[in-house]
């Protein structure tokens, strides 16, 4: 009995240390940071004395922070679109009993082993609008897809003047026909090359769950007469919402968070274009010596990423704790 | 449509979406095996005509050094933060204690803050730890913010060795490290690979700390030598994909040969999937 007390012991030394470096290195600096905020500290010399909300306010009336606001919204919704529908449809076809199913998956999975900074050089060469993709559809017939890329100032939106805008002005949504609402084309390159580096993933994500449902279950409806088609509609599916919600989430705090692949393809771009909030938090705080500022824009990453992780940690220790 | 030819388009589709994902490998092979004269928008689609290697030696002089940093920085942060993760993710599976169900959420929370919330005060406390801009600073903070996946892989890994085993070594007396010495730690080889080979990926490959802690060219990692290369003007195409092949190749070889463990780690990271 000795021993066991002793033990309980060692196992607390043990993993103090960790818990001590999380709770600072995490929880303590995050606090700090809020504090920073808060702060007057703008310039190389830390200046912790208080400013009140002062930092927050002149974010929220900063032309480039709402545009960032803007593109992180259309970033993540395009970003999720591509990798969900790309990595289902990979996990589909690759579940059709396909010869060479190892070197296809290993093929479509390998970007995940590259760093974003790779991912972005390679793809601003690929996509330099004098030549790369251009010359490619060009010499293949297909002119329309030809692009400025990442270069393009241009922000597709309702136009004020339209019918359409008419519409949404007398339903008293008139403000959405402005470019503050628009999709930056630039943008368009950021996600093909983030979906090049993330499908794979959702594939394999998908593809561990389809293999993971009995196959009783699929041949159950199939001798009830279902079509192959109707059985991934109403069988595999329906069973796959778990995993679609995983990925989601994955995908959706990435896409919040991502600077390298933005920082290394375009930087901010032609009009803020393909800016992003860790990017402009990276200026303000490491080039200009905004400090305040910089950690007002933290906070604002932060809390965005805690609204859509929080709800999914707890879900899943709830349910482990069940089990 | 037959079934023979709807297998055809099934494999149509599959080997155009492999078309895609190795056409960027395609560009950095023919652009960097070009020498300087022959790299031209008008014909960057063609085969080099004649191989050249001198992209490859021009970008292996500029970010050498800071390739060696990268292994300097990723091998020691990659085996300390296994040692923690094994004993965390032991104690936590195995040697539960008051509040350690509430505690493990918390630490996992850590892997998915956006890390700017906590650059601020990082950089401030590296530098009163005379760490700041140093390779050993950086491998202080890829140990500590590894703490949460290691701990995760560890954790779920462990859990699945069944208790009356523990209990059973308790009962005879084993003690806490005998017990993880002669039992645990002989079948751990399997999480082991996986989180080796996690962290060494996402270590070689990370950039923001890299970026905000050294900013000295001689101590920075290839990431962020790269990220300088490509953002010069004056660097030629065809070295910056000689670069960015170079500063990919280690963890591309990892994947090449240890792929099924990188897969593992990449799930265990979505959590319960």
């Amino acid at each position: 009995m000795k021993g066991l007390a002793w033990d309980r012991v060692v196992s607390i030394v043990l993993i103090t240390p960790s818990v001590i470096a999380v709770a600072v290195f995490v929880y303590g600096f995050i606090g700090w940071t809020g504090w920073v905020s808060l702060s007057k500290w703008d310039g190389l010399r830390p200046n912790y004395d208080l400013a009140g909300w002062v930092n927050f306010d002149r974010l929220l009336n900063n032309s480039r922070f709402q545009i960032d606001v803007r593109n992180t919204i259309v970033f993540t919704l395009l970003f999720l679109a591509a990798c969900l529908i790309i990595g289902l449809l990979l996990a589909i076809l690759l579940d059709q009993k396909i010869r060479g199913e190892n070197l296809f998956r290993s093929l479509f999975l390998f970007p995940m082993a590259v760093s974003f900074i790779v991912t972005g050089v390679v793809w601003r060469w690929l996509m330099v609008p004098s030549s790369g993709l251009n010359t490619l559809f060009a010499a293949a017939g297909l002119d329309f897809l030809k692009s400025a890329w990442y270069t393009s100032p241009t922000v597709l939106h309702i136009q004020p003047e339209s019918g359409l805008a008419q519409v949404l002005a007398r339903v008293g949504l008139g403000g959405l026909a402005s470019p503050n609402f628009g999709l930056p084309l630039a943008l368009i390159s950021i996600v093909i090359a983030a979906a090049w580096q993330m499908s794979g993933f959702v594939m394999a994500m998908f593809l561990a769950g389809i293999r993971g449902i009995p196959e009783e279950l699929r041949d159950a409806a199939r001798v009830d007469g279902a079509s192959e088609v109707q059985v991934y509609r109403h069988v595999v599916l329906p069973l796959l919402k778990p995993v679609t919600l995983s990925a989601a989430i994955v995908l959706g705090h990435i896409s919040l968070k991502i600077f390298d692949l933005v920082a290394s393809l375009s930087k901010q771009g032609p009009g803020f274009a393909t800016d992003v909030p860790a990017f402009f938090m990276f200026q303000t705080t490491f080039q200009g010596d905004h400090f305040a500022q910089g950690s007002a824009i933290a906070v604002f990453m932060l809390l965005s990423v805690s609204l859509l992780v929080i709800p999914y940690l707890v879900y899943n220790i709830r349910r482990e704790i069940e089990v | 449509m037959t079934l023979r030819a709807s297998r055809l388009a099934l494999y149509g589709v599959l080997l155009a979406f492999a078309a895609f994902y190795l056409l960027p490998i395609y560009m950095l092979l023919i652009t960097g095996l070009k020498s300087y004269a022959e790299v031209n928008l008008a014909t960057m689609w063609q085969l080099p005509s004649a191989l050249s290697f001198d992209s490859f030696r021009q970008a292996f002089e500029k970010l050498g050094p800071n390739f060696i940093n990268s292994i300097q920085l990723t091998v020691p942060a990659t085996l300390i933060s296994a040692m923690l993760g094994s004993m965390n993710g032991y104690i936590l599976s195995k040697w539960r204690f008051k509040g350690s169900e509430v505690l493990f959420p918390l630490l996992l929370f850590g892997m998915f803050i956006p890390y700017q919330s906590i650059l601020i005060p990082l950089v401030q406390t590296l530098q009163q730890m005379r760490l700041y801009g140093s390779i050993s600073g950086l491998i202080l903070v890829h140990v500590v913010y590894g703490i949460p996946i290691t701990t995760l892989i560890f954790r779920n890994y462990y859990a699945t060795v069944p208790s009356e085993l523990v209990e059973a070594a308790k009962i005879d007396g084993a003690s806490l490290l005998g017990i993880y010495r002669w039992i645990l730690f002989p079948i751990s080889l399997p999480a082991f690979a996986v989180v080796l080979i996690w962290q060494f990926t996402s270590i070689w490959n990370e950039f923001l700390f890299a970026v905000v802690v050294t900013q000295n060219p001689a101590t920075q990692p290839v990431t962020v030598a790269l990220y300088n290369l490509a953002g010069s003007y004056i660097v030629e195409w065809n070295v910056q994909m000689a670069g960015a092949l170079l500063a990919a190749l280690p963890t591309l070889l990892v994947y090449v040969l240890l792929g099924r463990f990188f897969v593992r780690g990449l799930l265990a990271g979505a959590l319960k999937g």
